[in-house]
């Protein structure tokens, strides 16, 4: 990167020690330096910018309600009695949901595509991967309440009638035909699928990474496949499979529009997943926006801000495991 | 294909070091595969079917997929050992993975295509606004274009503002990089997963509220300028990375300074590869809903201003139609008439990423390749 190259001064011939390069950028370089750094921290002056105004804008609605705001399940717009005590959990919910359908099925695809499918597949699995990360989310939406609901209504019924015994499955309400419409469960199930892509890229990248010297031993040493992908990929890819993962429930958490079409929106918590009823912080401030007054727009502010804590501290936290784990620490500086 | 004596190579060949292919894949291990898809198949038909009180085809697949992964395990069981047969079961568990995700999508483009039909072969539909339409008329009067033109325009301001920030933040990250490139690198993670609502509400409290802008197009365009951000980032760094030190070096040697050096060897020689991500960030920016409800509002006019007024796009037109007004036959039918021609925009820019990328910097296409050994091969 040295541009100028000037030795500081004159070495005496027989002085066979290596002399002192100093390299002072031109007067050009500073300033595309300045820039590029600039650039560099434009990401942080947004998360700034996201958290300073939304402080500002929802300081009317923690002064009116106070702690208060994070109990209360009740979302009323006459009286301005605004809390996420239902809310926040519901939320939580269907990313629970979402993580534990779509995370094995995300990272058994990133393991089917980087170790087990001829090159010619994985091509175009790859791509697969990609337009499904590109594929909006109000399409998922649509296709999850009008594809989707109806035909898995026949299963959640199956489910409820003969797993009552795990307690989240069962009903408690009485049976209509919109009993099993809008549950936690059927939004957790399309924020999974929207959840695989970033998951999957994410950790397949890491997953090749794993040198081939190390897969070359373990099958040298008669290993099948799987056991080389125990005991060589999954270890070197471990930590960028985890940060993958946290950033797939990162997402989950703010999904906003494929719930909002789906979930049957109530303010209180329903830990009976299977039935209907639920919601989620983008859901709520999605549909209470176009008609809300000035306080409730402060109180939906709140509401996101809470939702952009959480979310900034779970992807902040994936990102650094990715950075540290030894497959990203040959990409990182 | 062993052929030892007669060995047709000529000595000099036999130190080219190339692996030799092994079978994998014998007949054993195929009519296993076949004889539980098939046995699955008939023991599903005749449980779910004939024998329990269930309907639709989601839960039969579900169920056949359950038995089939059962019979091959078992079937593999009687001829081999317990660690070929873990071996083999592990291989179809993870295969599911990329079958199921193939079927999603597959099933998502096919089913926004068969349902948008009714709408999409009427003329008007491509060409009128929702201004003269009523929610219960029919299909042969309104259309998406209000719709689709506040698309483009919100997309091409994002596009403007997003790309020279993100390329340049990318550069930042692979050419300077030093203490200042790790946090930077964690944020710009970190906000490829931000809810893309969270950038709605920034944008209205300082753009729509403190500026006073009012609602409009260029709020919305900022709003998923922001959610592209990351994502051009994130690309852009990828592919800057693996452009080959030595061109780096060989500009430096001639003794370019360094801006010139990216602005004349690194960046022309990545250019392939920043188009792919330019234009993949871009087929995300178009699909994006929630951010543009909060600071675009909604019209059923046409409002080709971008900078005042209300404006509807072709994802807030579906949010609209099938949540907002209630669910009239004739508006669900549009809304997916609009959804077939978000998911047209969204598949061919994928197909023009695809095609103009994919390949590392200095990776040749196969006419290139033919095109150079012509060359070569003239005196």
């Amino acid at each position: 990167m040295a541009v100028a190259l000037t030795s500081a001064r004159p070495v005496p011939a027989d002085d066979d020690s290596p002399r002192t390069i100093v390299s002072r950028p031109s007067r050009g370089d500073m300033v595309f330096r300045t820039v590029l750094r600039l650039a560099g921290l434009s990401s942080f002056a947004i998360t700034g910018l996201i958290l300073v105004f939304l402080i500002i804008r929802s300081s009317w609605a923690f002064r009116a309600d106070g702690l208060s705001f994070f109990t209360k399940q009740n979302w009323i717009f006459v009286d301005n009695q605004f809390g996420i005590g239902g809310v926040l959990p519901d939320t939580l919910i269907i990313g629970v949901i979402a993580s534990i359908v779509g995370i094995p099925l995300a990272l058994a695809t990133a393991i089917f595509i980087s170790e087990y499918a001829p090159v010619r597949l994985r091509r175009v699995l790859i791509a697969v991967i990609d337009l499904m990360a590109a594929i909006p989310s109000i399409i998922y939406g649509i296709w999850g309440r009008f594809w989707l609901m109806p035909r898995a209504i026949g299963v959640m019924g199956w489910l409820a009638d003969h797993l009552a015994w795990f307690p989240p499955l069962k009903v408690t309400i009485e049976y209509t035909p919109s009993t099993f419409v809008g549950s936690p469960i059927l939004a957790g199930l399309v924020v999974s699928l929207m959840i695989i892509p970033i998951v999957t890229s994410l950790s397949r990248e890491v997953f090749s990474q794993a040198p081939q010297g190390e897969r070359e031993a373990a099958y040298a040493l008669g290993s099948t496949r799987w056991g080389m992908v125990r005991t060589v990929v999954v270890p070197f890819g471990r930590g960028g499979a985890v940060g993958a993962s946290m950033l797939g429930i990162g997402r989950a958490l703010g999904e906003t529009i494929a719930v909002l079409l789906i979930i049957t929106q109530i303010s209180k918590i329903n830990w009976h997943v299977a039935q209907s009823g639920g919601n989620s912080i983008g859901a709520l401030i999605a549909a209470e926006w176009s008609s809300a007054s000035s306080n409730q727009l402060s109180a939906l502010m709140a509401a996101g801000l809470v939702l952009f804590a959480i979310t900034i501290v779970v992807n902040s936290l994936a990102a650094i495991i990715i950075g540290r784990s030894r497959s990203g620490a040959a990409t990182a500086d | 294909m062993t052929t030892v004596g007669t060995s047709p190579r000529q000595p000099g060949l036999a130190s080219v070091d190339e692996p030799i292919r092994i079978r994998t894949v014998t007949p054993e291990d195929v009519l296993t595969l076949v004889g539980a898809a098939i046995g699955a198949l008939g023991l599903d038909w005749l449980v779910y079917e004939r024998l329990l009180p269930f309907t639709g085809a989601l839960g039969f697949w579900v169920c056949w997929y359950v038995l089939f992964a059962l019979f091959y395990i078992a079937a593999a069981a009687m001829r081999w050992s317990r660690l070929v047969v873990r071996d083999k079961a592990i291989a179809v568990l993870v295969s599911t993975g990329g079958i199921f995700a193939t079927a999603v999508v597959v099933d998502q483009i096919a089913y926004s295509f068969v349902k948008s039909l009714p709408a999409i072969v009427h003329p008007n539909f491509w060409t009128q606004t929702m201004v003269n339409t009523a929610v219960l008329q029919p299909l042969s009067s309104g259309g998406i274009v209000h719709a689709a033109v506040g698309s483009v325009e919100q997309l091409a301001i994002a596009t403007v503002l997003s790309v020279p920030l993100g390329i340049t933040a990318a550069v930042f990250l692979a050419e300077i990089g030093g203490a200042l490139a790790r946090p930077v690198r964690t944020i710009v993670n970190a906000m490829t997963a931000l809810p893309s609502i969270i950038a709605g509400l920034l944008v209205y409290a300082l753009v729509v509220l403190s500026f006073g802008l009012g609602k409009c197009g260029l709020a919305a365009g900022i709003a998923i300028s922001i959610v592209m951000l990351p994502t051009v980032t994130r690309a852009a760094e990828v592919v800057l990375r693996v452009v080959p030190g030595t061109l780096r070096e060989a500009s430096f040697a001639l003794g370019a300074s360094h801006w010139r050096t990216v602005w004349k060897v690194i960046l022309p020689t990545a250019r392939s590869g920043l188009a792919t991500a330019v234009v993949l960030a871009m087929a995300r920016g178009i699909g994006e809903t929630a951010p543009v409800l909060l600071v675009a509002g909604f019209s059923d006019t046409m409002n080709a201003n971008a900078f005042q007024g209300w404006q509807a796009t072709l994802p807030t037109l579906i949010f609209n139609n099938v949540f907002v007004e209630g669910e009239y036959p004739k508006l669900v039918e549009r809304a997916f008439g609009a959804g077939f021609a978000l998911m047209l925009v969204v598949v061919v820019l994928f197909a023009i990423a695809r095609f103009l990328g994919g390949k590392r910097p200095g990776e040749l296409t196969k006419r290139q390749v033919r095109q150079l050994r012509r060359e070569a091969e003239q005196p």
